[in-house]
């Protein structure tokens, strides 16, 4: 199986990479894990594809509080490197349970979050999606929506965002550093993700030529021993989940003093359980609370006609998470 | 003024005239990019290659059909199965989501670099007596992938069975996989 032709062109540097990015019709190739088989299948024809594989982004840093991740890091390397295990095991749990060991040595960080959605409407070329094709409208509202979202959709799209990487790193507030021929931004992870429209359902909200250079991740090594990214999927290993929870916790004297919750494969983006963390701060991490936590994160969930069971599956994994990360000490 | 039909027929052929030149348009993007080869340069099994391949090839496509190396198999050619598992600098990957260009200078191993029929690498041979096998298609995808996994540090049957779960067998192999690459790492 082929795509159609493109050209290839290294990029050795940044500037020369973000200045070739700007053409249009041009991608940018880093671990290929998810861009060459969107060749393969048609799904996307780039005319030019900008190998940034090499670019000097794959460095792994941690200096006082901070963690900056260079967005060519492979995902292998993140889950293995010693600083990251010790003071981010959050981190370490959602990678090593993405994909698999062949897929997570391609990889990337970058590429990780910019993945394209699972949703088995998007990866056909046959069939309605408002995501590939603006305008020409959602199959899986009304038709095979096992997968789909219960937060955030629209008559449009109701796709989930498939990282477990995102889940993990919303919950640690992380932030985002982009790069272009014009200059350089910094975004909050959650804002990298628009909410779908009623005709069009970009992926991010990166503007045309615009790479990923980094993740930042400041203040959250606190979280560490009161941390667990819980993954629920058809099938043990190498598999997207049905339903993910990222849970991180900061215990003091015996109370929750901060909570961080994050859900995947609900919603378009990693979605953020803010007020089953609020409702969890300030109270002993027990049994009750927790389940509090659980039957809040279910709130407003807008079920279709065959994802329901996941509202269910959602609070349990909310209250499991917690039990899980509470007890950790 | 002009017939409706005139108009429709105006309409017609500037639409034909449009599709005509993009057609050509695509057809000349085409024959340039049919033409553009990529130098590189590959060490596979110890032997250094230089080699001029179409921006499109995959590893798996240059290890194959350009090399003759048809022991890595093409099973879904979507990192789904595993069958396509080589090594680069000791690390497995799925060589079908590679693109050779990505992959100058880059230290490949494939199955036939492991061993000879004489002298078998202890993981094949461990694959022979745990009767790990029974079509072979995705053998040598396993073999590669089960050597990366010990030296990534599998310390259990647990870590066996999870870290082997990018290798498909649809034989139904797999408990005498996980055994075959459990002894060879003492485990």
């Amino acid at each position: 199986m082929s795509g159609a032709s493109f050209n290839y062109v290294r990029a050795t540097e940044l500037t020369d990479a973000l200045s070739q990015g700007q053409r249009p019709g041009a991608a940018y190739l880093a671990g290929g894990t998810d861009l060459l088989p969107l060749w393969k299948a048609s799904l996307t024809a780039p005319q030019d594809v900008i190998d940034i594989s090499r670019l000097p982004l794959a460095n792994i840093a941690r200096a006082g509080d901070r963690l900056a991740i260079g967005a060519m890091a492979r995902l292998s390397d993140i889950a293995a490197d010693p600083e990251v295990k010790a003071h981010h095991p959050l981190i370490c749990d959602a990678i090593l349970a993405s994909a698999s060991g062949q897929v997570r040595n391609l990889a990337t960080v970058g590429g990780n979050l910019l993945q394209r959605t699972r949703c088995p409407y998007f990866r056909e070329a046959g069939l309605a999606c408002n995501k590939r094709d603006p305008g020409s409208g959602c199959g899986a509202r009304h038709g095979e929506n096992r997968h789909a979202v219960l937060f955030g959709g629209s008559p449009g799209c109701v796709a989930t965002h498939p990282s477990d990487l995102a889940v993990a790193l919303a919950a640690l507030d992380a932030e985002i550093a982009v790069s272009s021929a014009s200059g350089e931004r910094e975004l909050a992870l959650s804002d990298l993700y628009p909410l779908p429209g009623e005709t069009t359902a970009p992926d991010s909200s990166l503007r045309p030529g615009e790479m990923i250079t980094a993740i930042r991740i400041l203040g959250a090594e606190r979280f560490a021993p009161h941390s667990t990214y819980l993954k629920i999927r058809d099938r043990a290993s190498f598999e997207f989940a049905v339903v993910s929870v990222a849970a991180a916790l900061r215990i003091e004297d015996g109370v929750i003093a901060e909570a961080r919750l994050a859900a995947g494969g609900v919603a378009p983006l990693p979605w953020r359980l803010g007020r089953s963390e609020a409702a969890i701060i300030g109270r002993a991490p027990t049994e009750q609370a927790f389940v509090a936590a659980g039957e809040l994160a279910i709130e407003g969930a807008s079920p279709l006609e065959g994802n329901a069971f996941k509202i269910p599956l959602l609070r349990n994994a909310v209250i499991r998470a917690l039990q899980t990360a509470g007890g950790r000490s | 003024m002009p017939s409706r039909l005139a108009i429709a027929c105006h309409n017609r052929s500037r639409a034909f005239q449009c599709y005509g030149n993009e057609h050509q348009m695509t057809q000349s993007r085409d024959a340039n990019l049919r033409k553009q080869r990529i130098a590189l340069s590959m060490t596979i099994n110890g032997t250094r290659y230089e080699l001029e391949v179409a921006p499109t090839a995959t590893l798996l496509d240059v290890i194959r059909d350009e090399l003759g190396l048809t022991g890595t198999k093409k099973g879904c050619d979507m990192g789904g199965c595993g069958a396509c598992t080589v090594l680069v600098a000791g690390r497995r990957i799925a060589s079908c989501l590679a693109l050779a260009a990505s992959f100058s200078d880059a230290d490949v191993t494939t199955i036939e670099g492991l061993g000879t029929a004489d002298r078998l690498h202890p993981l094949q041979d461990a694959f022979i007596r745990h009767d790990a096998l029974q079509c072979g298609y995705c053998t040598p995808g396993q073999i590669l992938s089960g050597i990366a996994l010990l030296a990534e540090g599998a310390r259990s049957i647990e870590d066996i069975r999870e870290g082997m779960s990018g290798n498909l067998c649809r034989c139904g192999a797999h408990a005498n996989i996980v055994a075959a690459i459990a002894e060879v790492g003492g485990l």
